[in-house]
C-alpha cells in the first residue's frame, strides 16, 4: 500500500514518525507552511522557517525514503501580525523553487481584514506562479468561513479547481463539492475528524477529488491516520483501488497541477558510492 | 520510459586533481573553459529534447543578462527551476553551467547561495572552483560545513575547499565526513592535504579510540585517511589513490 499525507507539519515530528511512517506505507508527504505555536515576530523568522522546508526537512525525509514537498505562504493567524505581514513580499522568490508544490496554507482564522487581504493577495500570487492553493478553512465558525473563503477564490485570478479546500467535514463538505474544489480532510486523535467519519463521508460523497491528511505536527495529532483510514476503507468493504485513489492518486493530481512533483526519492547515502556528480575533485 | 534517466552517470562536474599539478593557484582560464564545455556537451547528451531546449535558452539568457532586472534577474529563476526542467539528477550540472553563463561573482553567489534551496546551495558549492579565484566566498563553504546535510557536505569539501580552507577547518571537515558517512573520497586533494598532517593524524587517532571504547567500528576510510598523513618517503609517481582517474 503507497500512501501520500498530502499535509504534515513533518518540523514538529521525529525521526521515529518517519519511521513509522515508512513501515506503514507513507512514500509522500507535503508539509504546508504554518504558524509554529509560538508566533513570529519578523519576516527573518519566516526566511529560516522557509529555507528549512526547502533544505533541512527534505533531507531529513529522504533519508527515511519519504518524498517531501511544501508550501509556501504567510498563514492566516500570523497575516493579522503587522509585524509579519511583510513577508508577503517575499513570498515570489520561494514560489519559483522546486519543490513547492502550491501556495498555503491560505485562508481565514479569525475573518479579519487583514486576513482579507492577505488571502486574496495569495490567491493571485499562486495564479501568478502556475501553483495551485492549499486553502484552511477556519476551526471557529467554520461554514461561514468556508462560504467567505470559495467567494474570496471565485473573485480571485485562480480558478477553483485549483483550490483545495482543508479541514473539512460534514457540514462543509456538501458546499465544498458544489464549488468544484479539492476536497480535504484532516483526521485528528478525538477532535475534527475521525476515521469512521471519513469513511462515512466517503461513502456518501465518493471519493472524488477527496484528499485524507493527519495534518499531524505540535498539538496532539498523529502521522499514522492516513494507514488508519485506509485501513478502515478497506475493512468497510472499499477495494484497493479506492484507497490507492484517495490516498495516493487524489494528492499526486493535486500537487501534481504544479508541474513540480518528484516522487523518486534519491537517499542521502548516493554520496557513498556511486554517483559521479557527488564525487567532484577526488 | 523513452529516456531512463538514471542508467548513465550525471556528468562530474570536476575533473579530478592532476596529480604532480600545480595545487595552490586556480585553474587556468582555459582549462576552466573546456570545463564547462565538456560539462555542457556531457550534460546535454543526456537531456531529452524539452530540456535542452529550456537548457539552451537559459544559457543564453543568463549570457545575455548577467546583471539582470527587477527584483530577481532571469537566470536566477532560472536556476530555481532547473530541478524541475531537467531532472533531479542533471540540476547540478544545470545549475553550474548557468553560473558560468551568469559569471556569477562572489557576491552574486553568496546572494543565490543564501536565497537558495539545499539543492541549489549546493550547486553553488560546486561552481565555485571555476568561477570565484580567491578565497572571498570561503563563508559559503563554513556555513556548508556547519549542517548536517550530507550532500551539502560532500559538495563543501571539493576542490575550493581543498584551495583555501585553512588547516583547523580543512581537518575538522575531514573528521565531519568520517562522523556523518560522507565518503571521504569526496574531499578534494586529500591525500595532498593529509600529506605529513600529524595533527589530522592524532585527531582521527584519537577518534579511532572513541569509536573503540564505545564498541563501534571504526569507519574504514578512517584508516585510509589515517595512511595518507604518513610523511612522504618514496615518490610513488602520479598514482591516483584510488583508482578511479580516468
Ligand atoms: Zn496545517
Amino acid at each position: 500500500m503507497r500512501l501520500f499525507d498530502p499535509h504534515i507539519h513533518m518540523t514538529s515530528r521525529t525521526t521515529d514518525d518517519y519511521e513509522a511512517m515508512y513501515a506503514a506505507g507513507v512514500r509522500a508527504v507535503v508539509e504546508p507552511a504554518f504558524w509554529l505555536g509560538q508566533p513570529r515576530t519578523s519576516p527573518a523568522s519566516f526566511r529560516d522557517y522557509f529555507d528549512s522546508l526547502l533544505g533541512w526537512e527534505p533531507f531529513r525525509a529522504a533519508q527515511y525514503g519519504i518524498a517531501h514537498h511544501c508550501t509556501i505562504a504567510l498563514n492566516p493567524k500570523e497575516a493579522n501580525d503587522p509585524r509579519c505581514a511583510p513577508v508577503l513580499d517575499e513570498l515570489p522568490r520561494y514560489l519559483v523553487k522546486d519543490r513547492v508544490v502550491a501556495v498555503g496554507e491560505i485562508g481565514y482564522d479569525s475573518m479579519t481584514p487583514a486576513e482579507d487581504t492577505a488571502l486574496a493577495a495569495q490567491l493571485q500570487l499562486a495564479a501568478d506562479h502556475g501553483l495551485p492553493a492549499l486553502v484552511h478553512t477556519p476551526h471557529r465558525d467554520k461554514l461561514a468561513g468556508l462560504r467567505r473563503t470559495l467567494d474570496v477564490v471565485r473573485e480571485s485570478a485562480l480558478p477553483t479547481d485549483r483550490v483545495l479546500v482543508d479541514h473539512l467535514n460534514e457540514t462543509t463538505v456538501k458546499e465544498a463539492k458544489d464549488s468544484g474544489a479539492w476536497l480535504g480532510f484532516s483526521v485528528y486523535p478525538d477532535t475534527k475528524m475521525d476515521e469512521a467519519r471519513m469513511v462515512a463521508i466517503l461513502r456518501a460523497h465518493g471519493p472524488d477529488r477527496v484528499l485524507v491528511n493527519s495534518a499531524a505536527d505540535w498539538g496532539r495529532s498523529d502521522p499514522l491516520k492516513t494507514r488508519e483510514v485506509a485501513d478502515l476503507m478497506l475493512a468497510e468493504g472499499f477495494d484497493e483501488d479506492d484507497v490507492d485513489r484517495v490516498l495516493w492518486r487524489n494528492p499526486v493530481a493535486f500537487y501534481g497541477l504544479s508541474g513540480r512533483l518528484a516522487l523518486d526519492v534519491t537517499a542521502p547515502d548516493a554520496t557513498h558510492e556511486g554517483n559521479s556528480i557527488l564525487r567532484g575533485g577526488e | 520510459m523513452t529516456h531512463p534517466p538514471t542508467h548513465q552517470p550525471a556528468p562530474r562536474l570536476t575533473r579530478p586533481a592532476e596529480a604532480g599539478a600545480e595545487h595552490d593557484t586556480a585553474p587556468r582560464r582555459s582549462d576552466a573553459a573546456r570545463d564547462v564545455a565538456e560539462l555542457r556537451a556531457a550534460l546535454t547528451a543526456r537531456l531529452d529534447t524539452a530540456a535542452r531546449r529550456w537548457l539552451d535558452q537559459a544559457l543564453d539568457e543568463a549570457a545575455a543578462h548577467p546583471g539582470g532586472h527587477g527584483p530577481i534577474s532571469t537566470w536566477e529563476l532560472r536556476l530555481a527551476e532547473a530541478g524541475r526542467r531537467c531532472g533531479p539528477d542533471h540540476a547540478d550540472a544545470a545549475r553550474v553551467l548557468i553560473l558560468h553563463a551568469a559569471r556569477a561573482d562572489a557576491d552574486a553567489l553568496a546572494r543565490v547561495y543564501h536565497q537558495g534551496t539545499a539543492d541549489e546551495r549546493r550547486a553553488v558549492l560546486r561552481a565555485l572552483p571555476g568561477l570565484v579565484p580567491g578565497p572571498d566566498a570561503l563563508p559559503l563553504v563554513e556555513d556548508a560545513l556547519r549542517t548536517n546535510d550530507t550532500r551539502l557536505l560532500a559538495a563543501a569539501v571539493g576542490p575550493y575547499a581543498a584551495r583555501h580552507l585553512d588547516a583547523h577547518q580543512w581537518r575538522h571537515a575531514v573528521l565531519k565526513c568520517l562522523f556523518t558517512g560522507v565518503g571521504t573520497g569526496h574531499v578534494a586533494e586529500l591525500d595532498r592535504r593529509a600529506r605529513g598532517d600529524a595533527e589530522l593524524a592524532r585527531m582521527l587517532a584519537d577518534y579511532a579510540v572513541e569509536r573503540t571504547a564505545a564498541g563501534r567500528p571504526v569507519p574504514g576510510d578512517l584508516h585510509r585517511v589515517l595512511a595518507l598523513t604518513e610523511p612522504a618517503t618514496a615518490s610513488h609517481g602520479p598514482a591516483a589513490p584510488h583508482g578511479k582517474e580516468s
